[in-house]
């Protein structure tokens, strides 16, 4: 196989070295240059000092998901120089400081080292501990850049645009950037057979993390309310959201704000502002993750029941408990499905990328209002904070909100007696006014039981049919969620189904299992309850394999409980590490299953 | 057990107020708390006030959070939104509310267990940003629903109805607020409403978060003698320091006081608070002053009541934020969505 275009590197630095600028230089070059390239910056819960990495796929064929092992490795990082070797493919490169000897560690005889005076050459060149320190990385980027033969056209174009109000570092990161590039022209075989080629693959694409998708799509959605409390790795999210409303929702003249961001005490004040302002008639979300969820549940099942709007998103990382906050999982697919006490159901949606995280955030506020309940949008860390390529996102300009059946004055005035929970449509959902609207319309929203005109109750029979009401509205929504996306191909009896983040390793996997001969059909779900395709997939299959990121098989669970396909029929593949999925779990774990049953 | 919906067949000798509405008009159901309960008294007063300030009763919110006290907006105000949400969470609820729709009139109703144990971390940041909203704190220093429990205001030696005394020190409501900086701190007896009245006049006209305890006695579960909360102990030791008399603008402040012991406030609606020392040296404006008067008192055994502290100069939430001064929640789609070619504009930023 040819490695032009298509090959994996991996930088080793300390958290808090400034090294993430360098890294997102060397992924925008490469994306410039037409190539479709991933990242995945795989950091610590610190601020200063702890090993970070930052891992680069490109990949000409367009795949997206992690790769374990890496045809290079830039070692700058003496903490972990043992584990980073260990990682390099036989026959692969290791980039490493020879300002100082080769660490004993580092050797390996089926590696080729590339030793580049990084410190020597930028303490020469460069006064200032602070920036000497930052400029070491752009000097690998350099050195990256020759090895690799990047465009240095494309690369002092970025350097141009991103330091176009401050030339003196302008200045000083070419220098840094020549320093490398020129010491590796001169000391080593350029380019590496691993190396990239102009292709024109990403012209209609854009590098983008989920969280900042996710914003916009809540700024195009008309969110005017979000309440949140910082948790990694949502709070880029709120950030992005409170940067566009900036730009977008800021009136220079009135010095006025469409919008209010709120930051709460604790997640239960979070969600109670969402709540709150959603049965004010405000679009309102709060991001967060894991153990935010979990502090919300009580008021969750308040929105459920009193049947209020709210749209919350939960980043998924490790857990229980506080886990590995930096680290990814899909361990609250059950949790969010069922959050809170009593009988509860909610609508969640399951994005696989930010190009997704942005549509469904969109969607979610339509379903919401429309459903009048609470709904989930589950990303994860990798989704929401790695940058992403995905098609540019599009807008059409006649999109109007859905605010679902909500009374106007007007229409208040011409009924003789509103009644909240009345199902009048007979398709589950009642119709809700909003205070202030008119004296007619008011009635008492409480979490205490109530009959279906809105009254206090404790009797079996009242209780029972609005209950029974809020079921079936949640089971209809089934039908307004995106579809689930299903990739047949000829002869295959086996299934595979997924979710989220996991899409890309699955699609590998089953191109790579189909050059051996076993073929596969594919189905991501997107959305909860499941639309009735997703029973009829799995009975259509003798066999399924349902991949997930979580230890007890939760989305097998859900697909059980909700379409009633026994347990037999879905062999469970998991990875819950804290890494992104790859695609060898996937062939390793569909295979290990097929040489069982065989 | 359903609440009793009271006939609206009013007798035409009913005094009406400047919208024509009469005092059963800012009614709500039958309560079902027990009879003589102090919260009945407040919910009176409650009516009282809106109906004196002729207020549309649909366009006032009332929120509240779990408990005796917390029932009551059923109690009042019919034509009214409620919303009566869980546990010491109302304070959130409301700040959501009052973000989305700032042109509602916002009173927020709960109790001692609801604000000072299970909600303090919910109130205490409520009173930091501001938020609009008149909280009437229904305080009976006792968990009613539950039966008798002590609750976080129930004062060190005050004994429950088995005869169990309190060993811990009570969390003051008052003292609490101006501590966080509240801009509207008053202190009143269910069994005053000569006096309740025009504090709840004055905290429904401030712009900000207007903190009133009420002392509520629980005729039930904490009435009894060696209690701190009853109606006899409360008559007999809450001391009046500032009387505060609402006064609307188009009525003339008759100055019928000793020069000197009066002073007014204007509230941002342009309505007048006239404060009158009924304390001598007792400065309302002064936070640290009040602090320390209510403090000296307290452990004098008397309980100070009176509109205790204002801020002449009070921002609220939306004032902090910079919001709109339309209703987020009335603002058209237009000026929310940036549109398909800001979008296109904005992705080169991601290239």
């Amino acid at each position: 196989m040819s490695r032009v275009n298509e090959f994996a590197f991996k930088i080793a630095t300390a958290n808090g070295t400034g090294s993430a600028s360098a890294n997102g230089l060397i992924m925008q070059a490469i994306f410039r240059m037409g190539v479709p390239v991933t990242g995945k910056n795989v950091f610590p819960s610190n601020i200063q000092g702890l090993p970070t990495w930052y891992e680069i796929r490109v990949s000409g064929r367009g795949y997206t998901a992690r790769t374990p092992t890496f045809d290079l490795m830039v070692a700058l990082n003496p903490a972990t120089y043992s584990k980073d070797i260990s990682e390099v493919r036989t026959g692969g490169w290791l980039m490493y400081d020879s300002t100082w000897p080769l660490d004993e560690r580092l050797r390996r005889h089926d590696v080729t080292c590339l030793g580049i005076p990084l410190a020597e050459m930028c303490n020469e060149r460069f006064t200032g501990v602070r920036e000497r320190i930052l400029l070491k990385n752009v000097a690998y980027a350099g050195a990256l850049a020759a090895l690799l033969d990047m465009d240095t056209d494309v690369i002092r174009t970025l350097l141009k645009e991103k330091y176009s109000r401050k030339p003196a570092l302008m200045d000083s990161n070419q220098k840094a950037m020549d320093l490398g590039y020129e010491f590796a022209k001169a000391n080593f075989e350029c380019p590496l057979p691993i190396h990239l080629q102009r292709m024109n693959e990403t012209k209609d694409a854009i590098l983008i993390d989920g969280n900042t998708a996710a914003a916009l799509g809540c700024v195009y959605a008309g969110a005017t309310v979000g309440a949140w409390y910082p948790i990694t790795p949502s709070t880029s999210m709120m950030e992005a959201f409170k940067g566009f409303c900036q730009k977008y929702r800021h009136d220079g003249a009135t010095n006025e704000n469409r919008f209010a961001i709120l930051q709460a005490e604790d997640e239960l004040a979070a969600i109670g502002m969402v709540i709150g302002a959603g049965w004010a008639g405000a679009r309102a979300f709060t991001p967060t993750s894991g153990p935010g969820i979990s502090l919300m549940n009580e008021f969750i099942g308040l929105a459920y029941y009193a049947e209020v709007p709210a749209v919350v998103f939960d980043v998924q990382r490790t857990g229980p408990s506080t886990g590995m906050p930096t680290r990814t999982q899909q361990g609250d697919l059950l949790t969010c499905a069922f959050a809170s006490h009593g009988d509860t159901r909610h609508v969640c949606l399951y994005p696989a990328d930010p190009r997704e995280a942005f549509e469904f955030a969109v969607h979610a506020f339509d379903v919401a209002e429309r459903f009048q309940t609470p709904v989930f949008v589950l990303t994860d860390l990798d989704i929401g904070m790695n940058d992403w390529m995905v098609p540019k996102l599009s807008w059409d300009d006649s999109y109007r909100p859905d605010r679902g059946k909500v009374l106007t004055a007007a229409q208040l005035d011409a009924v003789t007696n509103f009644h909240r929970y009345l199902d009048v449509d007979g398709d589950g959902v009642p119709y809700r006014t909003l205070p202030g609207t008119h004296p007619k319309g008011a009635y008492f929203t409480r979490g205490s039981g109530h009959n279906r005109f809105g009254v206090y109750t404790e009797d079996a029979d009242e209780y029972t049919d609005v209950v029974d009401r809020i079921a079936r509205k949640i089971h209809n929504a089934r039908k307004s969620l995106p579809a689930p996306v299903i990739r047949t191909q000829a002869g295959a009896k086996i299934g595979l189904v997924t979710v989220g983040a996991c899409h890309g390793a699955c699609l590998e996997a089953l191109d790579l299992l189909a050059h051996e001969g076993i073929m596969v059909d594919f189905m991501r779900v997107r959305g909860y309850p499941f639309a009735d395709e997703v029973g009829a997939f799995l009975e259509a299959h003798e066999m399924n394999f349902v991949v997930e990121q979580n230890r007890d098989a939760q989305l097998r669970s859900l697909i059980t409980l909700d379409t009633g396909v026994p347990l037999e029929k879905l062999e469970s593949v998991r990875y819950y590490g804290g890494f992104p999925l790859s695609a060898h779990h996937v062939i390793e774990g569909v295979k290990a299953k097929l040489e069982k049953a065989a | 057990m359903t609440y009793i919906t009271k006939p609206k067949i009013h007798h035409p000798a009913l005094q009406k107020n400047e919208i024509g509405l009469t005092r059963r008009d800012y009614e709500g159901a039958v309560t079902t708390l027990c009879a003589g309960c102090g919260h009945d008294s407040i919910t009176a007063a409650l009516i009282q006030a809106f109906w004196e300030l002729s207020i549309a009763p649909h366009t006032v919110a009332k929120l509240s959070g779990i408990g005796c006290s917390s029932k009551t907006p059923t109690y009042f105000l019919r034509e009214a939104h409620g919303f009566n949400g869980v546990h010491g969470r109302m304070p959130s609820l409301v700040t959501g509310a009052n973000a989305a729709n700032r042109d509602l009139l916002y009173i927020g109703v709960s109790g001692d267990g609801d604000s000072l144990s299970i909600g303090l971390g919910q109130l205490c940041h409520a009173i930091r940003r501001n938020v609009n909203v008149l909280y009437v704190l229904e305080n009976n220093g006792v968990y009613g629903l539950t039966k008798g429990q002590f609750s976080a205001s129930a004062d060190p030696g005050s004994t429950s109805k088995r005869g169990e005394a309190n060993t811990m020190d009570a969390i003051d409501g008052c003292l609490l607020a101006l501590t966080l900086g509240a801009t509207f701190v008053a202190r009143s007896f269910s069994g005053d409403k000569a006096q309740l009245v025009p504090i709840l006049k004055a905290g429904l006209s401030h712009k900000g978060f207007a903190f009133i305890d009420v002392i509520s006695p629980c005729v039930t579960f904490n009435d009894h003698e060696g209690s701190t909360k009853s109606y006899a102990y409360t008559r007999e030791n809450n001391v009046e320091v500032v009387q505060a008399d609402f006064v609307e603008p188009s009525r003339a402040i008759t100055a019928d006081y000793q020069a000197g012991a009066v002073s007014n406030v204007m509230m941002h609606d342009g309505n007048w608070v006239r404060l009158r020392k009924v304390a001598e040296n007792y400065d309302p404006k002064d936070r640290d002053h009040s602090y320390r008067y209510i403090r000296n008192r307290q452990k004098a055994g008397e309980i100070v009541t009176g509109l205790l502290y204002i801020s002449p100069d009070s921002k609220d939430m939306h004032e902090q934020l910079g919001t709109a001064t339309a209703s987020l929640s009335q603002l058209p789609f237009e000026a929310l969505c940036p549109g398909s070619t800001e979008l296109e504009k904005l992705q080169q930023r991601f290239r």
